[in-house]
């Protein structure tokens, strides 16, 4: 970091940026709000603790995570993240239905389009025995009444790269 | 006549008083649930998060930030964004998948329209491996059960 400039956090916190300030490489000066919504829902002083406890190729996913969840809470100070988890359970129900219902009528399509349909030998690898299974269980039963999360979390890269290996 | 401290007071070190902020969603037999919320949250900032929010809200938003918690101590890096991740990575899966087969649908639907001579038991099992192998495989839901929380009765999207 160049220049005499502190971070987002001391400016904020109105203290003296040291050269090794911890938070320097992840709170630039430029962006005063990332820090502000994560200092207002963590703390500082929990942000920092949190940020020595990691090594340092791990602490910029770590502050994008915390930047998301400070958001995720300030726009949903009820259910933060946990409410788009709720959502997004949701939605993959509902495709393990579509894939479901989409098994099944090609099984149909299948089956009318044989003339003559000998006995099947069920085969235990044979993908298409997986007719619609029991409905998963919801680990997670959350409602909320905010929009706002609908769309904030859109498919898109949160981190720009594939975190989950 | 003895008054039990709530969790967050007996953390604290300090006296419980009746209008306790926390004492409603930090009860003295749950010392692990304060502790792990004011580790990642801090006990200021959780009052001031609950203060901001009407009463009955407010055991809502304890549960859900109880839940990030403990996610964020499973998970220094990512937290609970790591399993919204995952979600977002089945979904697109599973969407490429209900569009392949329905694209399979599609095209089974319009040969068999097409198609009015008996079919060639050649053409039949080409047919036939081709459906096999655009079966998608099984999609699992992420096992959040460990950190289970209890059910709300109103509907999300209402």
């Amino acid at each position: 970091m160049g220049g005499n400039s502190p971070c987002a956090s001391c400016k904020l916190l109105r203290r003296r940026c040291a050269k090794d300030c911890i938070f320097a490489p992840y709170f630039p000066s430029d962006d005063p709000h990332k820090f502000a919504i994560v200092h207002k829902v963590f703390g500082a002083s929990n942000v920092s603790k949190m940020l020595q406890e990691l090594p340092v190729h791990q602490r910029a996913d770590a502050v994008s995570s915390l930047v998301y969840e400070a958001n995720a809470r300030a726009r949903d100070p009820v259910y933060g993240c946990v409410g788009a988890i709720s959502f997004l359970q949701n939605q993959v129900s509902q495709l393990q239905m579509q894939l479901a219902v989409a098994q099944a009528e090609i099984l149909c399509i299948q089956m009318q389009q044989e003339p003559v349909m000998p006995t099947p030998q069920m085969d235990p690898d044979d993908k298409s025995s997986y007719l619609i299974h029991d409905s998963l269980p919801q680990y997670l039963n959350f409602s909320s009444s905010s929009n706002v999360i609908h769309d904030s979390f859109k498919r898109e890269s949160i981190f720009g790269h594939d975190m989950v290996s | 006549m003895i008054s039990s401290r709530c969790a967050a007071c007996k953390y604290l070190r300090r006296r419980c008083p009746s209008d306790c902020i926390f004492s409603p969603y930090f009860p003295p037999n749950d010392p692990q649930r304060f502790s792990c919320v004011h580790r990642i949250y801090g006990a200021s900032n959780v009052g001031k998060m609950l203060q901001q929010l009407p009463s009955h809200l407010r055991s809502q938003a304890v549960d859900t930030m109880y839940f990030e918690a403990q996610y964020r101590l499973q998970d220094p890096v990512y937290g609970c964004v790591g399993i919204i991740s995952q979600l977002h990575q089945q979904i697109n899966r599973a969407e490429s998948q209900v569009a392949k087969i329905q694209a399979e649908i599609s095209f089974l639907n319009s040969n068999a329209q097409e198609v009015e001579e008996p079919q060639v038991d050649q053409h039949f099992e080409a047919n036939s491996n081709f459906i096999n192998n655009f079966l998608p495989e099984q999609i699992n839901t992420l096992d959040l059960s460990p950190y289970g929380l209890p059910s709300t009765q109103t509907s999300w999207f209402n």
